[in-house]
């Protein structure tokens, strides 16, 4: 019954993901159809949420573009996301970073997280 | 084909060749055999009896078992359904139907008996508009009037109000067939089939 689904939903699911958590930077490689010319796309900004689990999580991704805020909603298991990349680990102490979008600048920075090497 | 019958497994998504995600319903369809086959009815349609799943020995009739026992099975079906036959099949009885009889993208009817929701108002029932909700408004999921006055001094026949929903065979024409999976006997249909999880549905093209 419902296991039936849960096994269609694991079939689908990509193999790794590499960690990342909200206020990590990513970049995501993706494809673009353009006609019938197929390229892969880098989209590289904040993720600042990752919602719903198992094959319906998604993940938002925002970059500041020319000055203008842009947030891109990827699913996290579609075959179109090629890769994810984490350029830099985020300190934060929020699982949703919905208040970057009202800041700019300096106050919309998110501090690097160490990790003690041992 | 005639058509299958099934059991509404539930919804999932998956993605199609284009990365598009599809909602879809999946649905655990036969193997179903042929119980029997009428050719010729006074008007000259041909029908056939498809069965699917399987009743325990202790709970079916002997009538029941003699008849699964014509068609060659050990066990009579759970249910039995007739479904209309197309000039050209060719089908015998103890045959038995799969899902490989549709592919995707092929155009399908799926019979279900929808949820019961009780006795309901005519803003769900019927699509009412109901009332705005704010300014003080009064009454605001209101039927209104239910017709004229004096004359015809009665409410015409048929006029939508309030009562029970659901619970009804419901049928949904057209809908897209994405993928079909013979070794588990799956069909993945676009959308929501009428029913509940579990509950028994026909397919048809």
């Amino acid at each position: 019954m419902a296991d039936l689904i849960h096994e269609i939903e694991q079939e689908q699911l990509r193999g790794e993901t590499p960690g990342f958590a909200p206020g990590d930077t990513v970049r995501v490689l993706y494809l673009v159809r353009e006609g019938s010319k197929e390229r892969i796309q880098a989209f590289e900004g904040v993720c600042i949420a990752r919602k719903g689990g198992g094959l319906s999580e998604t993940f938002t991704v925002r970059k500041i573009s020319s000055g203008i805020g842009v947030e891109r909603i990827f699913p996290l298991h579609a075959p179109t996301v090629q890769g994810i990349e984490v350029v830099r680990h985020g300190r934060v102490r929020r699982a949703k970073l919905y208040y970057l979008r009202g800041r700019r600048g300096k106050s919309a920075r998110i501090q690097e997280k160490r990790t003690t090497a041992n | 084909m005639p058509g299958l019958i099934g059991r509404k497994v539930g919804m999932t998504r998956i993605f199609d060749d284009e990365g598009i995600q599809v909602p879809v319903t999946v649905i655990e369809a036969g193997p179903c055999p042929i119980l029997q086959v009428r050719s010729g009815d006074s008007n000259g349609t041909r029908w056939v009896q498809l069965g699917f799943g399987s009743q325990r020995a202790k709970r079916t009739s002997k009538a029941e078992m003699g008849h699964a026992a014509k068609a060659g099975l050990e066990a009579a079906p759970r249910i039995l359904r007739v479904f209309t036959l197309e000039g050209g099949d060719d089908i015998e009885v103890g045959q038995q139907l799969t899902v490989e009889q549709f592919e995707a993208g092929d155009r399908v009817k799926v019979t279900g008996q929808s949820k019961g929701r009780g006795f309901q108002g005519v803003v769900k029932r019927h699509g009412f508009a109901g009332r705005p909700g704010g300014h003080g408004h009064p009454m605001a999921r209101n039927p209104g009037s239910v017709g004229p006055g004096t004359n015809p001094s009665r409410v015409i026949k048929g006029k939508k109000l309030p009562g029970r929903m659901g619970g009804t065979r419901t049928t949904v024409r057209n809908m897209q067939v994405v993928r079909v999976d013979g070794e588990r006997n799956l069909l993945f249909v676009k959308g929501g089939v009428p029913g509940a999880r579990d509950g028994y549905v026909l397919i048809s093209k």
